[in-house]
């Protein structure tokens, strides 16, 4: 298997396998119409209507595609560190605890330098935005969820522990971790004593990412919506972690143990440390999901105690999105801004159509499975190819030993 | 401290009752992964199950159209039909379709925490409870002080959950179809050789787990709790998958990893219950620490199947 001719391959021909490779997941879509459809057939709704109704939701109005986007930045954080990890080989179901792990750290970061740089007066003054405040806040959170998911790594490098199982419990001593730090030493002191809402002290302005406007029109486009700065971190994000993974020799190396461990390995890549290093970028872009949903959105961090109360579900979300995104982060910013409108789109038809909003999370496993599940075609039709721009041959291996689940012959050989 | 206070009977009967999940789940899962297919959607399987089973018995204890006894009968067999279908959907898929297992179960969880909760909301609304399997007092064993109370009160399905554990090993160890999961999932070429389909044995097997799941599923919304919510396993189905690691592939041991983890909740319930000065969070937050722990011992020393989350093809 001579892995570095995919890259002396010509540019177009890589092009096109790439554009090919995205079919499976317009299948997936086309399948998860159809089920959805016969879901609300059976419910007594009429779909064209309930379709319609997510349209509008969505994007029908300045705010419905500002609050698409609100929703699909955390989605596309935790979906570029997904895509890391299963370029990998890795399968992190932590985006959840991750996340969490982010916002805490950064939230304590924020408020801590809040009250060093700001005098309490200016608490509140518009327009202080403090460059150190948020990029010390933003560095802290990647830093907390990478550690977090690094030591999912870890177990998994060293301890031989399925990834999937740790990162899931994980994520329940993450939600458990939150709610004790935000009833203890992070509850607002204005709420102690009070009652026992579960949230921080509010940040003050210089340390919230600021809104984000299009200079088009009069008012801008989104001036009076939630939208902020994140949305551009995190599509910055895409574009540098695509270059990383493709353009890199540490994003090939990555690439190389997902695709093959026991090659990878005889081609001399330190295999555990490529594991534990794409778990440790994984967690780090979920943990900015935290971070960024409590700087530029809640301005606190605060949980209903249940496990998404917190993150609504991004961390599951995002392994969606990353998946209709092809696996490549260039691929998962429509597919993040997709799942937010449906996450939106779901919530008026709920209002105009009495269907529950929880059809989504039914349709996004729906979607998950037609995407794997349609893997087999292009497999069978990539056999005569090997190129590294297919899924990692080791996603969905659940653990074992490293050396007797890479045989050269499984999956497309 | 009083020791007497958090070791009390209770606990230890709590413990056994809460096991029982588990065990269900667990055991399903064993079978499947012996066989090579690494079932993730065991949660998925619970709710549906969980849901579709309360339903059941929701419904035809409301319109009185059962007596109570064969409306609990009906609901397992319902559980145990979606959990049945939902298994050989995912057996479809990952033997059939040859899907990435460890993603396509995540897809499946999903699809059943969505469906359970999207049917719940359209059919029933908010939270209301069942009359479930009565507990059972047997003739002196029941009276026998502590023992009695630990082991002899609890309702039917329990005593199914704990007389699996023996039937599935004896199953897996003992019998011909036992020796053909073995063989298909640590070796399935030769056992394709001999002449055993691969493919219909792990259709069989990820069937028989996601009926147990199905069954798991109803053993909480209509024996242990009564009454169904949204996400309502709260991830025990991924706690199972995760004891079918730590028990090595064996039931007994599978089994008895579902004892540990229950009697850690136990006693996290009980500290809750006399309120001794540990936060509760961190109560809560044991059993998954312990998991962890327990799956960075188990994994030094087990063998797992060799198939294990390997697609089967022939001819290759």
């Amino acid at each position: 298997m001579n892995q570095t001719s995919g890259f002396a391959r010509s540019v177009w021909f890589s092009r096109l396998n790439r554009l090919v490779d995205f079919s499976p997941v317009i299948v997936a879509l086309v399948l998860a119409l159809v089920v959805a459809s016969v879901l609300l057939l059976a419910l007594n709704a009429n779909p064209l209507e309930a379709y319609a109704a997510m349209w509008e939701g969505a994007a029908g109005k300045e705010n419905a595609a500002a609050e698409t986007l609100v929703k699909a930045t955390p989605i596309l954080f935790v979906g570029i560190g997904i895509t890391i990890a299963f370029r990998g080989g890795m399968i992190n179901i932590g985006g959840e605890g991750q996340m969490i792990a982010g916002a805490l750290a950064g939230v304590t970061v924020a408020l801590i330098l809040g009250e060093m740089r700001v005098p309490p007066e200016l608490a509140k003054e518009k327009g202080a935005f403090d460059l150190i405040i948020v990029t010390c806040s933003l560095i802290g959170g990647f830093l907390a969820g990478a550690l977090y998911g690094g030591l999912a790594g870890f177990l998994k490098a060293y301890f031989d522990v399925n990834e999937i199982l740790s990162t899931i419990m994980l994520n329940q001593i993450a939600v458990q971790m939150m709610n004790f730090l935000l009833n203890g030493i992070l509850l607002d002191p204005a709420e102690a004593g009070i009652n026992n809402i579960p949230k921080t002290a509010r940040l003050v302005t210089a340390a919230q990412l600021p809104r984000l406007s299009l200079p088009i029109g009069d008012p801008y486009l989104f001036a009076r919506t939630r939208l902020h700065w994140g949305l551009i971190i995190a599509i910055v994000m895409a574009v540098i972690i695509y270059i990383f993974l493709w353009r890199t020799s540490l994003g090939y190396r990555i690439r190389a143990v997902g695709e093959n461990q026991r090659a990878s390995s005889y081609a001399g890549i330190n295999v555990k440390r490529q594991m534990m290093f794409s778990m440790f970028l994984a967690g780090g872009f979920a943990g900015l999901a935290g971070v960024v949903q409590v700087l530029g959105l809640q301005y606190r961090l605060q949980t209903d105690g249940s496990p998404a109360g917190f993150t609504g579900a991004a961390g599951f979300n995002g392994i969606v999105a990353a998946l209709f995104g092809g696996l490549n982060p260039i691929g998962a910013i429509p597919a993040s801004a997709f799942f937010g409108g449906l996450l939106v789109g779901a919530q008026k038809m709920q209002r105009d159509l009495g269907v529950p909003a929880s059809l989504i999370t039914a349709v996004n496993g729906l979607i998950v499975v037609f995407v794997v599940s349609s893997e087999i075609f292009i497999l069978q039709r990539s056999k005569r190819r090997v190129s590294l721009q297919e899924t990692p041959d080791n996603l969905g291996s659940g653990g074992g030993k490293p050396a007797d689940r890479a045989s050269p012959d499984e999956g497309s050989g | 401290m009083e020791l007497d206070a958090i070791f009390t009977a209770s606990v230890f009967a709590s413990a056994i009752r809460l096991a029982t999940p588990y065990i269900f789940a667990a055991l399903g899962e064993t079978f499947a992964q012996r066989s090579g297919v690494l079932n993730l959607g065991v949660d998925g399987m619970m709710l549906m199950g969980a849901f579709t089973g309360f339903y059941a018995v929701f419904i035809t204890q409301q319109e009185g159209t059962l007596s109570e006894p064969l409306s609990l009968l009906f609901g397992v067999l319902i559980a145990l039909i979606v959990g049945g279908l939902m298994g050989l959907a995912m057996a479809f898929v990952s033997v059939t379709l040859q899907a990435k297992q460890g993603i396509s179960g995540i897809g499946v969880y999903l699809f059943g925490l969505g469906l359970s909760e999207l049917l719940f909301q359209q059919w029933v609304g908010t939270p209301k409870s069942v009359s479930g399997f009565p507990r059972i007092t047997f003739p002196i064993l029941s009276d026998i002080p502590v023992l009695g109370e630990i082991f002899f009160h609890h309702n039917l399905l329990v005593y199914v959950a704990f007389a699996l554990v023996p039937i599935s090993a004896f199953v897996l160890n003992r019998t011909t179809f036992g020796l053909m999961i073995r063989a298909v999932g640590q070796n399935p070429e030769a056992a394709d050789a001999m002449g055993v389909s691969v493919a219909r044995v792990r259709y069989a097997t990820t069937t028989i787990g996601g009926m147990l799941a199905g069954l798991a599923g109803a053993s909480l919304s209509i024996a242990l709790i009564n009454l169904f919510q949204q996400n309502l396993t709260a991830g025990q189905g991924f706690i199972a998958v995760a004891l079918v690691y730590f028990g090595g592939w064996r039931p007994w041991a599978v089994a008895a990893g579902a004892m540990l983890f229950s009697f850690v909740n136990a006693l996290q319930l009980q500290i809750k219950v006399i309120g001794l000065d540990i936060p509760s969070e961190f109560a809560v937050m044991a059993p998954y620490v312990i998991t962890i722990i327990a799956l960075v011992f188990a994994s030094k020393r087990q063998e797992q199947p060799t198939a294990l989350t390997k697609p089967y093809e022939r001819g290759e």
